[in-house]
Formats: C-alpha cells, structure tokens, sequence
C-alpha cells in the first residue's frame, strides 16, 4: 500500500493514465477538466512522454489518435463544449478501430451552459454523439480512488477492444479532494497494445479480427502497410462499397463488445439485502444517494442501492434482475432526465420507475433524494 | 466526530488553497477528509467558497451540510456564507473586510488581512494567517501537522514568511478568543 494522501479527481484520473501506460496527451483546456491537462503536462515529460495543447479540441482528437495510431497509448480530456467538437473524430476511432481515451468532467450544459458547476447531462452524449451504429464504453468513477482505478480500466479495455472509451466523470469528482491511498504499480494489471501474429510475407492484413473479434493493426512505423479510413473497410483495411462486407464490420464492431459485456459492466450494491425498494444513481451523486438510502434505512424503510460505474454498455441484466426483486426503483441524476429511460427500457414495466433529476447548478442534497424515496414507498404519492 | 468548515471571500484571497492545506494536515493526521470548492467564471474578484469535512469514518456526500465554523474575508462573503451556520458553531471574521459583521452569537474577529500586511509583508499571506488561526480555533489539527502541510504546499523561497504568517494567525486568535 502507498501512503494516505489528499488528492483530487482530476489529479487522480491523471496519474492513473499514467499509470496504465499513457505516454501523449493532447488537449485544451477547459474548466473543469483543466487540471487533467495540467497533471499531464507535468508528468509526461519526466516520463519521456508528450504533451501538446493544440489550437482547439477537434485538433486535440486528431493528434490523439495520430499518436494512437503511432503506438502511444493516448488521453484527451475535456469537457461538454470541447466534447461535442471532438464527436466526429470519436466516430472514426469506432471505425477505424484506433485505442483512445476520452474523458469528460461533466459541466451544466447546453452549449457552453455553466462553465463551474456540475452536472451529469452527457449520458446519452457518451453514448450517441457521434453518428451510426456504434458500441461504446463509458465509466463513471464516485470516488477519487476509482478515478484512478477508472482510468486505468479505460486506458485497458481501449486497448482491448481497440476502441474509444469515454471516463465519463462529473465536476463532483473531477474537482473533490478527499483521502486516498493509491494502489502499488506491481498491482495494476496493463493491457499491452496488441501485436501483429504475423509479417507480411505470411499474409498479415491489419484489420483480420483475432479470436476476440478484435483485429491486431499494426503501429505505424513498425515495417507494416496500414491504410486507415473511416470508411467501411474489409480486412485489408480499403474501403469497400458491399453489403455483405458492410454488415460484417458493423455485426463486429458491435460483438467485439458484446461478447465481453458481463466482464466489463461493473456494478455495486448497498443496503440491497432485503430492500424493497431501490435508487440507481453513478458518479458524484451515487455519494449523495449513499447517504439518502443511509439515512432512509435508519427510518426503517427498507430500501438499498445499485450503482452503476459502467454506464455503457448499459447493465441490463442487473436492472432486470433488480426488477424483479423490487417494487420500486429511483433514478437520481444530475440532470433532466436521461439514464432514467434506459433504466425503464430494461424493466420493462416490471416494476415502478421513478426519477430524481435536478440541473440548477448545485449537487443533490441527501434530503432530496430522501423525498424522493418517500414518494417511491408511497407508491408515487406525496 | 464529523466537523464541517466553510472558508469563504473573493477569488484571490486564497480560501482555497487554505481548505486544501487544512485537509492535507488532516489526512497526514490520520483522519478521512474531503475539501470541496466553488467559485465562478473569473479568476480573481467572484465570490469564492471552499469545504472541508473531517471525519473519523468514510465521507460520502461531499459538501457541507451545516458548518460547525464559516471563515469570511469579504463582507459579501459574511452575508452570503453563514446563514446556515450550526448555532453552537464558530463565525470567524476578517474584522476590516467585513465591517458589519452579521449578528450571530460566537463570532470571533480578527484583522486578518492587516496582519498580513503589518507583521508578514503582504496581504497576500490573509489566508495563511487565517490558517493558524482556524488551527487553534477548532482544535482540530496539531500545530506542528499544520506547518508541515503548509512547509510542503508553498514555493520553497517563502516557507519562512508562510510560517511567521502562521503563527501570527495563531497568535491573533489566542488573543482574539481570550
């Protein structure tokens, strides 16, 4: 174990891709990301690492996956204005099949909505942003502890399933300090980046998928010939212009996460024992709701809690299960309402589903959460 | 035993950094802290607002709920920041920069900011000032942790200005709380 220390969510998410292997970062900094960028342009070049703050965000997206592409495990980090311009480039990683993370510390939007204060309104962002049919990974760290341990995940399983993954994090956490103690470096497990199984003379083409669906492409410069496009492309990695071959790579993109999906839905209960009752939330409001159902126990109601850290894919097997345990579930999210609709999808009216949204700036209170558990055990009623 | 401190004024003043200092000696003491904070848009001038809960068990919600002390350096701040004040709790004033202190029973003024600049050089050291004396106020840090813990956050050539910033702090709310 290292040693207790004070530390902030950012900070931690920074040092934890490190960490994972991270060596380029490129970004622009925006609040209330910034101190991601600046714990990269920090660390990185002690390190022999790179760290360029480009002209803006799209830029940003652009030499992450030129870094990517080149071999270096690669971050961008940003928030809601700065990741709506980095969509396009988000999608021709799917496509293109390129290891990236992107992390986005939640703000109060639209547009450039409220530049300080938190927020969980990305949700459906993370998952449809960018255009097409897509797979997508998504975590949601509450703690600055899992901000590490998150990153180092998402640095993982981009490499894995050579795809982008969104840390999903929230100004909460992003900017909490709190106590932690961080894991020793022999106990964090890296995915190394995936490796050619054979040359060119043995017939390697970059995009064959391996036995996980996920193909090994080859870094540039490594004596290979890649063509990347984010065009549909057969295993040769040109475009091509067939149905069937169009199927195929979108059916892959798409099972390549699918048959993983169980291992990387990760998910937490509380309180859940006997609960007849229970509130889902992620991120920095999980830790609000905590207390709510906390308090909400010691009144003798007999409600717990799922929380999700994966966000996407979304974890429908829990959800149902938990359905069909309880008579009610609350959402609470720091927005208008969006988690909520997924939550509902897949309890498909087995049980009550209710929603705590607030999107005014400031973060839950446990008392409002708590009214809100009062309302589900009541059946909806006041 | 949960404490909850709510260090408030402009933007500059160093609130922040102050809050931060006071959950790292906390930790370093052992104890579970977190250190929350919110300000607006512009880098200096706005309203600035800094959080800290110590506890000996794990904190979950992160922002405080009924402060046990409220630190105000600017009048505004007084206004805005110790309304939901514990009424057995602490109010501890910039006596300069907030003139009219709001009417509460244990509010505790210190010339904060004029000790800075009379006995430390400048009003740049207010919150370190304020520091030693939340230390001695509350109890809830050794004097000794506090002065690492600052000694480890400030630029190497000004330790020794931020430690006679400390002090003064302490001293002040030694007489102050007489």
């Amino acid at each position: 174990m290292t040693e207790a220390r004070l530390m902030q969510g950012n900070e931690a998410c920074a040092e934890g891709a490190i960490a994972a292997g991270v060596s380029f970062f490129g970004g622009y900094p925006i609040t209330p990301s910034t101190e991601i960028a600046e714990g990269m342009a920090k660390m990185l070049p002690a390190i022999g690492g790179k760290f360029v703050q480009m002209e803006d965000e799209i830029a940003s997206m652009g030499v992450v996956l030129g870094a990517s592409l080149a071999g270096k495990k690669a971050l961008t980090a940003s928030s809601g204005p700065g990741i709506s311009l980095k969509q396009e480039l988000i999608g021709y990683a799917a496509c293109a099949e390129i290891p990236v993370v992107i992390v986005n510390v939640q703000r109060v939007g639209p547009s450039t909505g409220q530049p300080t204060a938190p927020s969980q309104g990305d949700v459906m962002q993370a998952r449809w942003g960018t255009h097409g049919d897509h797979p997508m990974i998504a975590l949601s760290p509450w703690s600055v502890r899992e901000a590490y341990d998150a990153a180092v995940m998402a640095v993982n399983y981009s490499e894995r399933f050579r795809t982008p993954v969104i840390l999903l994090m929230d100004e909460i956490i992003g900017h909490l300090r709190e106590k932690v103690v961080l894991p020793e470096a022999k106990d964090i497990k890296i995915y190394p980046r995936r490796k050619p199984a054979c040359s060119r003379a043995e017939g390697y083409q970059p995009y064959t998928p391996d036995k996980d669906l996920v193909p090994n492409v080859a870094n540039f410069g490594e004596g290979y010939h890649i063509h990347v496009t984010g065009l549909i492309h057969d295993e040769t990695g040109f475009p091509v212009g067939s149905p069937k071959i169009t199927e195929e790579a979108i059916d892959r993109l798409h099972q390549k996460i699918e048959i993983a999906r169980d291992e990387i839905t990760h998910t937490e209960e509380y309180f859940m024992d006997d609960a007849e009752y229970a509130v889902i939330a992620f991120g920095g409001t999980a830790r609000t709701a905590y207390e709510a159902v906390k308090n909400a126990r010691a009144k003798g109601q007999k409600v717990g809690m799922v929380r999700l850290m994966t966000i996407w894919p979304f974890a429908d097997k829990i959800v149902k299960a938990l359905a069909a345990k309880v008579k009610g579930i609350l959402v609470a999210e720091l927005n208008y309402g969006q988690l909520v609709h997924e939550v509902e999808r897949a309890v498909a009216g087995k049980c009550d589903v209710q929603l705590c949204a607030k999107y005014n700036m400031e973060i839950f209170e446990p008392q409002e959460i708590e009214s809100g558990i009062d309302k589900l055990c009541a059946g909806g009623k006041d | 035993m949960r404490k909850q401190l709510r260090l408030s004024g402009s933007g500059g003043q160093g609130v922040i950094t102050a809050a931060i200092i006071f959950a790292e000696a906390a930790v370093k003491e052992g104890k579970e802290a977190v250190q929350s904070q919110s300000y607006g848009p512009e880098a200096r001038g706005g309203a600035s607002k800094s959080e800290v809960i110590i506890d000996d068990a794990p904190i979950y919600h992160p922002h405080v709920q009924q402060p046990d002390l409220v630190l105000a350096l600017t009048q505004k701040a007084a206004e805005k920041y110790y309304g939901d004040l514990h009424e057995d709790g602490i109010l501890v004033l910039d006596e300069d920069l907030v003139p009219e202190p709001p009417k509460f029973k244990n509010t505790i003024r210190i010339p904060i900011t004029k000790l800075a600049v009379e006995q430390v050089g400048k009003s740049l050291f207010a919150n370190i000032v304020a520091l030693g004396a939340l230390v001695r106020i509350t109890g809830l840090v050794d004097f000794e942790t506090i002065k690492s813990s600052v000694a480890k956050r400030v630029p190497p050539h000004t330790v020794e200005k931020n430690m006679q910033a400390l002090q003064v702090g302490w001293d002040a709310a030694g007489k102050a709380v007489k």
